[in-house]
């Protein structure tokens, strides 16, 4: 298998981020159901971390100094799913087969069924404990391995995040780095209808937690801050990112609807078009 | 120098003929086993005291992680740990570790088939004082329950140390039951664990007594008793509970016209439930579960629970005369 081109290369970047969005939408098309909104607004943070910032051999899965990505958010299967496949762990062609009988394509990622998954995930607030004991596990090892956990905003409504984020303060794991993917969104609603979750950068603070807040559709600022985080002595960072729920495609954008909706192949059309994906 | 070797013959007894706790059976073997092996890393939820998990933690700091009072979060970190090679001994009180956790348990551990070692103490209403809050009647039935997990309950110090040697060889998730209460020695001194395979005392020509923890020691006092009124009684320590070993307990039950299961865990869901699942699909005769009957626990001294609950050996007798109708 292909060994993954990466690049610090903005335009790079924001061309496969582009491309990542394509196949997100076409597998979630062809399986007719699937979260399309939170996989499109994590489509830039987790494209700059497979194409530039981790260091992974997709011929070699547990390579033992790769670093690590948990992503805890578990729904957006289908973007983890395309940067896998995209970046060499498996066969383009099994995308088609998302969340049909007996794929490796889990509804939510399965790590005993598809190589590249560190771990199963799917019920939310149980990812970023589990980068802690990575986290711990790599340090006692003097490894130079680094672990990024990819959180939900609604999913740090879950009581074990901030177990999680206590954990990981008082153990001062500089050697991890959260995500969380700002969307404002949930199922029923607005987070802040459905369960206020702000003021998020005091919460984390408080928690011995270094804080960056960005624009999560910002390419240069999000592989920016990658690098400022790898700096950081003493303290796990988090940064906070701010994005729109199905960026990209503006019939799903800031629609909580389509938290949990595949496109139709109307709506496919549409986004195709809107990402440009006849235009190249 | 004598009081050096001291220390080092008791850091490397066997438990062998000893009547002692399971708990510090688990404390001593921990240690021991941390000296062995660098991958042992060990977790607890600010109760390392009582779990002896403390004895590690004082012998190896680096590898030993206090979690706080968040067992789900240990659960999951647990998890993170194996993920990097690590071979995680996560403890806290049963009803914790499995009941405040239990979705952790399955997906993180489970799903994942992560080699996770959950070992619990206070286990049953030998916690005593402490009441029904902190006595786990549930958690084998709670374990048992989840794909992928073995479900260990060791009769003594003896067992124990051998089950905590054996499971750290093993790869996958294990969830161990210990109590709080010093148990007498029942395992004979030739005894080897393995996953998965009871011991059997003796078959008995009336009644098999399947019993775990501390009823295997009840089990064999009813043995004597009955035998004194003309029954013959076996005994089987069926320790691990899943997977269950089917070959003995076929072999049990086809000796004897009754099957009566112990253990100090509720008679829904745990022992009694899986050999009644079992005989019931496999060899359907009478099976009599002796265990706390869909209740919860209660302060108070631990022999006195006992007797409250029918959990000594008179009431295996007991209910072994009334089900032969003798």
């Amino acid at each position: 298998m292909a060994t993954v081109t990466q690049s610090r290369d903005i335009e790079f970047l924001k061309e496969q981020a582009r491309t990542v969005r394509i196949e997100i939408l076409k597998m979630l098309a062809q399986a007719g159901s699937g979260h399309t909104g939170g996989s499109l607004s994590a489509a830039d943070i987790v494209t700059a971390l497979y194409f530039y910032k981790m260091q992974h051999r997709p011929d070699n899965p547990k390579w033992p100094e790769r670093d690590r990505f948990i992503l805890s958010k578990g729904h957006a299967a289908p973007l983890l799913y395309t940067v896998l496949a995209l970046t060499g762990y498996f066969d383009k062609s099994l995308l088609g087969t998302l969340r049909k009988t007996g794929s490796p394509l889990q509804g939510h990622p399965s790590s005993k069924m598809l190589q590249g998954i560190e771990v199963s995930t799917g019920s939310l607030g149980q990812g970023l404990s589990i980068a802690n004991g990575m986290a711990l596990g790599l340090r006692l090892d003097d490894s130079h391995s680094r672990v990024y956990c990819l959180l939900g905003d609604g999913e740090i409504q879950e009581g074990q995040v901030w177990e999680a984020a206590m954990t990981a303060g008082h153990y001062a794991l500089d050697n991890l780095c959260a995500f969380v993917d700002l969307n404002s969104l949930q199922i029923d609603g607005r987070c802040e209808d459905v369960m206020k979750i702000d003021p998020v950068a005091e919460k984390w603070k408080a928690f011995n937690w270094h804080i960056f807040e960005i624009d999560g559709h910002n390419m240069e600022e999000i592989v920016n801050t990658l690098d400022e985080a790898e700096k950081i002595k003493g303290k796990p960072s988090v940064i906070l990112a701010k994005t729109i729920k199905g960026k990209g495609v503006s019939i799903f954008e800031g629609k909580v609807q389509y938290h949990g909706l595949a496109p139709t192949k109307e709506e496919l059309e549409i986004a195709l078009k809107e990402l440009g994906e006849n235009g190249k | 120098m004598g009081s050096r070797e001291e220390k080092s013959a008791v850091e490397s007894q066997s438990f062998a003929g000893q009547a002692v706790a399971t708990r510090d059976a688990y404390g001593a073997a921990l240690t021991e086993l941390g000296k062995r092996n660098e991958k042992i890393v060990v977790l607890d939820a600010d109760l390392s005291g009582s779990t002896k998990t403390a004895k590690f933690a004082k012998a190896f700091p680096d590898r030993f992680f206090n979690m706080g009072i968040s067992e789900q979060d240990m659960v999951g970190t647990a998890g993170g740990l194996s993920l990097a090679g690590k071979i995680p001994f996560a403890s806290t009180f049963a009803i914790f570790e499995t009941g405040r956790a239990w979705e952790q348990i399955r997906q993180t551990i489970c799903y994942s088939r992560l080699n996770v070692k959950l070992v619990a103490t206070h286990a049953g209403i030998t916690v005593g004082e402490d009441g029904a809050s902190h006595q786990a009647l549930e958690d084998v039935a709670l374990m048992r329950v989840l794909p992928e997990m073995v479900v260990i309950v060791p009769s003594d110090g003896f067992e124990t140390k051998q089950v905590i040697d054996t499971i750290a060889d093993y790869k996958g998730p294990v969830y161990v039951r210990l109590g709080r209460a010093k148990v007498p020695a029942v395992m004979p001194a030739d005894y080897k664990f393995r996953i998965g395979k009871a011991y059997k005392f003796h078959i008995g020509r009336d009644v098999n007594i399947i019993a775990n923890g501390i009823m295997v020691s009840a089990a064999l006092q009813a043995r004597e008793l009955l035998s004194k009124e003309g029954i013959d009684a076996g005994v089987i320590n069926m320790s691990t509970v899943k997977p269950l070993d089917t070959e003995i307990l076929l072999d049990a039950a086809k000796n004897t016209e009754l099957i009566v299961t112990a253990e100090e865990h509720s008679i829904i869901g745990g022992l009694g439930g899986a050999v009644a699942e079992f005989l019931s699909e496999y060899h359907p005769i009478p099976v009599k579960r002796i265990g706390t009957r869909d209740t919860f626990g209660g302060s108070g001294k631990p022999d006195e629970l006992l007797k409250l609950y029918g959990l000594t050996a008179e009431d295996i007798v007991k209910t072994i005369k009334l089900a032969l109708g003798s």
